[in-house]
């Protein structure tokens, strides 16, 4: 850093920064290359990798667009697409200011714990009343500061007439802390300082794990928003072309799309003809051939070849907005969902503070004063705190979602796994859910080695899907590429080549035999063989279905598909498939399953599965599947296996059961301290000891979820 | 008595100081991508 100053630094302020996800950074090598490589190039100040969130920060000249970056990035060998801007990172400040609070409260937890021992072990006169005060000193402000999180939640619940969790918790902690500023300032012998803030302590842990668990989930937002491009290239009448931001885009302007390039933009092609891979629309692999007067939508994948689009809609007017929209619907069931803790804490609450009431009529009753009464009060509502509530639940689902986590399954959060494990039907997308979504080539086994070798060259000179198929298998069975002369590609038509004076060809079939299968044409010379692509059963299919039919589930396969498709898909795995349907269809069918009062876990990839996902229970889909739909689903599982869904059915419903066991130790603990509490016999001393055991104690219950998914 | 009153805001600053440090640290973005500075160590500079 301090080299930095004896450069003439380029004026700050006419850079400006831009942010990329590039999904290919896995290693050192990669973080060098890209930090050292970048800034050689005219125009780049500097760059900066975040390996844990896969992106990179880069400080640049404005001149520069989006494209240019995106080229640069290309030019060192990693594939990149910009994020819009980095200002919706909500969950990242919430979560740090948890940090921050939990950080000030363990502060002064161990410091006026420090103090609190000394009073324990016989301080007395002077001596203790300095300390309380330090107490005080201490307390009060973090109270203040580390409290906010609690406050502030249950002044949202009173003020809509509900309560939280964080209402007895608020009233405890402020109680206690009023009660002991008043011991402390009228000379009393106990002071409950401690309490309050080992408690703020402890459930702020609580909160923060909750808070890490939901930071996974971030990545996924910013994903959403690379589904669109940021921007442009307009093309103005007189020729011109310049870049303008997607916000900015209108109908009747003319945009350029490169090859490779996402549209910004909903309209309709005026020259070129190119495929477009809309996979994030309809989750289907294979591209969509368009040609002049097509319309095209915004977030398609332009891949052959350059074209011209007018705008007729742009922004919130788009398809891929309009889904959006409709998810957003969907979502509200999702929202008004309420949390084991909180319902726990509806029936918890007014149980606790009318004991605590109780306690305090009952000493005046029996002639003990205000001051005596109010004492025992506090110190039941100290006991009482529902300290299991706020930390044993979130202990519990971190634990299960870090075991899951490496097993391939990201629980997006804690109230997913609730949802999760109250499921009773399960419905499955078809396609790239029980599929695996991508062709895979049949029959490369016939093929000579040497066919192999050339074959495995003609695809990696394309970026069509079924090229990147043939490449991706043929690279697993470890075959090397031959030498070929004058490569080329001819868009819509095949990558064609010369082999030692022989042509070679990987191309469109010239007969179309099968009407619905994909598939390409290997020509050697005037030999020609047709390599036809499926999209395979995902290998467990049909066993985890069965798994989770074990474990008491309905199951149903909804698809876009044509019903004979899904014929043997319907039989391979017993279940009944439904084809034909719409996005909008898929959500009619959930309401329909809500409505018989099946709880539906909506399993799925495409954007037309997002509103179901939204609309389900609880949802889980693919990590091959569209972002909207990674966003939208409360789980995201890795690999081609199915099993996770079932492992993942399985540990929340575990967790949901040690999670009870939980709240049952915990009023175990309460029935035993209570009665203590109320005949006076809590000293600040006994308070500390049980509080800290009985967290103790639900966290050790909460690691036992270690071992479920093994 | 007088080693209280030395040794208790001698305790105290220190906690402060720590505490500081950690917002500091917090603020400057230290633990803002773990994992890449978990292998930056690593990289070769010439």
């Amino acid at each position: 850093m301090a080299t930095k100053a004896l450069i003439p630094d380029p004026a700050t302020e006419e850079t400006t920064e831009s942010l990329f996800a590039v999904p290919g950074i896995h290693c050192v090598s990669c973080i060098a290359k890209i930090e050292e490589g970048l800034p050689r190039q005219p125009g780049i100040v500097s760059a900066r990798v975040n390996m844990g969130a896969k992106r990179v920060a880069i400080r640049h000249d404005p001149a520069l667009t989006p494209p240019d970056l995106r080229a640069a990035i290309a030019a060192l060998g990693f594939e990149a697409e910009p994020l819009a801007d980095a200002g919706m990172d909500v969950a990242a400040a919430e979560s740090r200011r948890l940090t921050r609070a939990l950080v000030v409260a363990g502060f002064a937890a161990m410091n006026i714990m420090l103090l609190s021992v000394s009073v324990w072990s016989g301080a007395a006169g002077a001596t203790r009343e300095m300390f309380h005060w330090l107490s005080a000193l201490i307390a009060l402000p973090t109270v203040a500061y580390a409290g906010q999180p609690f406050f502030r939640s249950a002044w949202a619940a009173l003020r809509q007439g509900r309560t939280n969790m964080d209402v007895p918790i608020s009233i405890g902690v402020l109680l206690t802390t009023g009660m002991s500023l008043y011991e402390t300032v009228t000379g009393g012998a106990h002071a409950w300082f401690d309490g309050a803030v080992m408690l703020l302590f402890f459930l702020l842990a609580g909160r923060s794990l909750d808070s890490m668990m939901r930071g996974r989930a971030r990545a996924g937002v910013a994903a959403l928003l690379k589904q669109t491009a940021p921007g442009a290239l307009v093309l103005a009448a007189d020729g011109s072309s310049r870049w303008i931001r997607a916000d900015a885009l209108r109908p009747g302007m003319t945009i350029l799309a490169a090859a490779g390039e996402r549209l910004a933009a909903d309209g309709r092609v005026l020259e070129g003809e190119s495929g477009l891979d809309i996979a994030f629309l309809t989750g289907e692999s294979a591209p969509v051939r368009v040609r002049p007067g097509d319309s095209v939508q915004a977030g398609a994948l332009n891949i052959d070849g350059p074209i011209r689009v007018e705008v007729t809609a742009a922004g919130a007017d788009t398809v891929i907005a309009d889904i959006a929209r409709l998810m957003e619907e969907a979502g509200q069931s999702k929202s008004r969902y309420v949390r084991l803790a909180d319902r726990a804490a509806r029936l918890y609450a007014p149980c606790v503070h009318l004991l605590a009431a109780l306690s305090f009529a009952g000493w005046m009753i029996a002639g003990a004063g205000v001051h005596q009464s109010l004492l025992i009060a506090v110190a039941v509502l100290l006991i009482t705190c529902p300290c299991a509530l706020g930390l044993a639940v979130p202990a519990a689902q971190i634990v299960a979602c870090g075991a899951l986590m490496r097993r391939g399954v990201l629980v997006k959060d804690g109230s997913a796994l609730e949802r999760l494990a109250e499921v009773s039907e399960a419905v499955f997308d078809k396609t790239g859910t029980l599929t695996l979504g991508r062709p895979v080539p049949q029959g490369l086994r016939r093929l000579w080695s040497d066919d192999r070798s050339i074959l495995l060259a003609l695809s990696q000179a394309s970026r069509h899907p079924l090229s990147v198929a043939l490449r991706q298998a043929l690279e697993a069975k470890g075959v090397t590429p031959a030498a070929l002369d004058h490569i080329r590609e001819i868009a819509g038509e095949g990558v064609f080549a010369e082999y030692e004076g022989l042509s070679v060809s990987l191309a469109r079939p010239r007969s179309l035999i099968n009407l619905f299968g994909l598939a390409a044409e290997y020509r050697r010379g005037d030999q020609a063989m047709l390599l036809s692509f499926t999209d395979a059963l995902r290998p467990d299919a049909a066993d985890t279905l069965d798994a989770l039919r074990g474990m008491g589930m309905k199951l149903l396969i909804a698809s876009g598909d044509r019903p004979d498709a899904l014929e043997a898909i319907a039989r391979e795995t017993r279940a009944t498939a439904i084809g034909h349907l719409r996005p909008a269809d898929k959500l009619a069918l959930i309401g329909r399953l809500k409505g018989k009062g099946e709880k539906v876990l909506m399993v799925g990839d495409g954007l037309n599965d997002g509103p179901a996902l939204a609309a389900g229970h609880a949802s889980m889909a693919p990590a091959s599947a569209s972002d909207a739909s990674q966003l939208a689903a409360d789980a995201v599982f890795l690999g081609d296996r199915l099993a996770p869904v079932a492992l993942t059915v399985h540990v929340a419903r575990r967790t949901v059961a040690v999670v009870k066991q939980n709240f049952a130790l915990a009023i175990g603990y309460n029935v035993l301290a209570v009665p203590l509490a109320i005949a006076g016999k809590v000293t600040p001393l006994v308070a500390a000891v049980a509080m800290s055991t009985s967290s103790l104690i639900v966290i050790a219950n909460a690691l036992r979820l270690k071992g479920v998914v093994k | 008595m007088t080693g209280l009153s030395l040794l208790i805001p001698i305790a105290l600053g220190l906690g402060l100081l720590g505490l500081a440090a950690f917002f500091w640290a917090l603020g400057d973005g230290q633990f803002d991508d773990t994992d890449g500075a978990a292998v930056r160590i690593l990289i070769d500079e010439d």
